[in-house]
């Protein structure tokens, strides 16, 4: 592949920015939209940025999204190149989401299971009918409070776990692979393919997630458990040489439940599908759960025929600022590789004739 | 942390101040750094500087580790003119708090202020971190769903 070397558009480009910010503001009769506004009324947007920019920052999201006039992909690609110019300073203990501070609890398996059902912020139930009272400053009704207080609440996993029906965690005390360190190889194992999911384009995320659920790659799931809140974060700086807690993320985590037929050496029991993202985002980590436990097939013994079960497929395509990048490039002067085509075309013409 | 893990850790007290300063807002520390009296001069030996740190989660909740993705974290290091050296390591991008939160972390380590830092810094701030943890647990909590009985809806 050859690009041709180009002079003479930097008029062109400075004109083409320069119109760009002005769009970008629009009219300015209109007071101009603040970082602070983004980040506190348009939270699910700063949240998608957050988990594909694989970056925890809601301030840094929001000035994203705003830089790139809402385009969400265009924001998280700002948030990756930005990430290159710090610093890492250590990685975290694994986040305890067993002791998250919930804030949306639902599980499709148990009604009445320990804990309860506890909505929380939800889009579910709404009948999803254009609010027109939001195009003028509507008042917002106060806050209700429970006069009790939430109960502990066991994961979902570790409920059926007692009972010895569900495949139990298994850990591994190695150092995780880290796909902003080294390449992406294959075989790749799960501790990789969760950080690509967990940074993937939620669209395909979801729409691979859809197709095992319409029967490629089917694996019968229940949605366990899907949980939302607060967690907090821990590092062990070397000059402390104790763990100490730097703050608190907001994280949803999802535990699908899917059915097992059992093997020679393991019972029938139900496996699981893992799904865990930066922010308040259901659909991806459900999406997520999905996809993991899709490629999961080969390890389980099942047959690899669908797309969400080729590791290969998803994992190179789940990048959204990869895909963009390669997409887009074919914009770019290609003038001397169509010359040689058309000569091509051309030649093969003339020797049909 | 697991409370098994915390009962373990070697300096459960500072580990708690640590945790409440690197919740704090930079303003609200410096306010109540006020009511402190005079305090010892500082030098700044690190920082503050922006950096990341790689967060992990474990798959399927308990089970190996992976690299769930990066968050912005601002560490700083200071001493106090009385020799005590503070250290913070703060979520977020903002320098003056990661300062804040060193200084407060040396002057707690001195056994002359520590009771004073603590009553007029330490707890405020953690009662106020703990009163907006309940107040979001106390919405969550009224978005509980109460079943009622099919059966005796139907009589």
């Amino acid at each position: 592949m050859a690009y041709v070397a180009v002079k003479g558009g930097e008029k062109a480009i400075d004109n083409a920015h320069a119109w760009l910010a002005r769009e970008r503001r629009g009219d300015t009769v209109h007071p101009v939209l603040s970082v602070a506004q983004i980040e506190e009324q348009l939270g699910r947007s700063v949240d998608r940025v957050m988990a594909e920019g694989s970056l925890y920052d809601r301030e840094l999201a929001a000035l994203a999204i705003k830089q790139a006039q809402g385009d969400l992909i265009e924001a998280a690609f700002l948030i990756r190149a930005y990430r290159t110019t710090l610093p890492r300073f250590a990685h975290s203990r694994p986040v305890e989401t067993a002791a998250m501070r919930i804030e949306r609890r639902v599980s499709a398996v148990f009604k009445d299971l320990p804990g309860g059902q506890v909505l929380g912020p939800t889009y579910d139930y709404t009948h999803r009918l254009l609010d027109f009272s939001l195009l003028d400053d509507e008042a917002v009704a106060p806050a209700t409070r429970s006069p009790h207080p939430l109960e502990p609440m066991p994961r979902v996993p570790d409920i059926l776990g007692q009972e010895g029906l569900i495949e139990p965690d298994t850990s591994a005390e190695q150092e995780p692979g880290d796909l902003t360190r080294e390449p992406l190889t294959f075989p790749a194992d799960r501790d990789v393919r969760l950080q690509a999911l967990a940074r993937g384009d939620e669209g395909f995320i979801l729409g691979l997630g859809y197709s095992t659920q319409r029967g490629y790659g089917g694996s019968h799931p229940f949605a366990g458990e899907i949980r939302m809140g607060e967690v907090s974060v821990e590092i062990e700086p070397a000059e402390l040489g104790f763990s100490i807690d730097i703050g608190d993320l907001v994280l949803t985590e999802c535990q699908m439940v899917n059915q097992f037929k059992g093997s020679k050496t393991v019972p029938p029991q139900f496996t699981r599908g893992y799904g865990l993202i930066f922010g308040f985002g259901e659909r991806k980590a459900m999406s997520m759960a999905l996809v993991d436990r899709a490629m999961r097939a080969g390890e389980l013994g099942e047959d690899v025929t669908a797309p969400a079960q080729n590791i290969e497929f998803v994992l190179y395509h789940s990048d959204n600022i990869e895909a963009t990048g390669f997409v887009e490039h074919l914009k770019l002067p290609h003038y001397v590789d169509f010359q040689s085509e058309l000569q091509n075309v051309r030649r093969m013409r003339e020797s049909a004739a | 942390m697991t409370d098994s893990a915390r009962s373990t850790h070697p300096d459960p007290a500072r580990r708690r101040w640590m945790a409440v300063l690197a919740r704090a807002e930079a303003d609200r520390i410096a306010k109540l750094l006020a009511h402190c009296g005079n305090l010892p001069a500082h030098t700044i030996i690190r920082g503050p500087e922006g950096g990341l740190v790689m967060v992990r989660g474990r798959a399927g909740g308990g089970g190996s580790a992976f690299n769930l993705g990066e968050m912005t974290v601002t560490r700083c290091t200071v001493r106090t003119e009385t020799g005590f050296i503070g250290h913070a390591y703060v979520a977020g991008r903002e320098e003056r708090r990661a300062e804040l939160a060193a200084l407060v972390d040396a002057l707690m380590q001195d056994n002359d202020r520590n009771t004073e830092v603590e009553t007029r810094v330490i707890t405020p701030l953690e009662r106020q971190q703990m009163e907006r943890k309940a107040e979001r647990a106390s919405n969550a909590a009224a978005t509980r769903v109460q079943f009622f009985a099919m059966q005796t809806m139907r009589t």
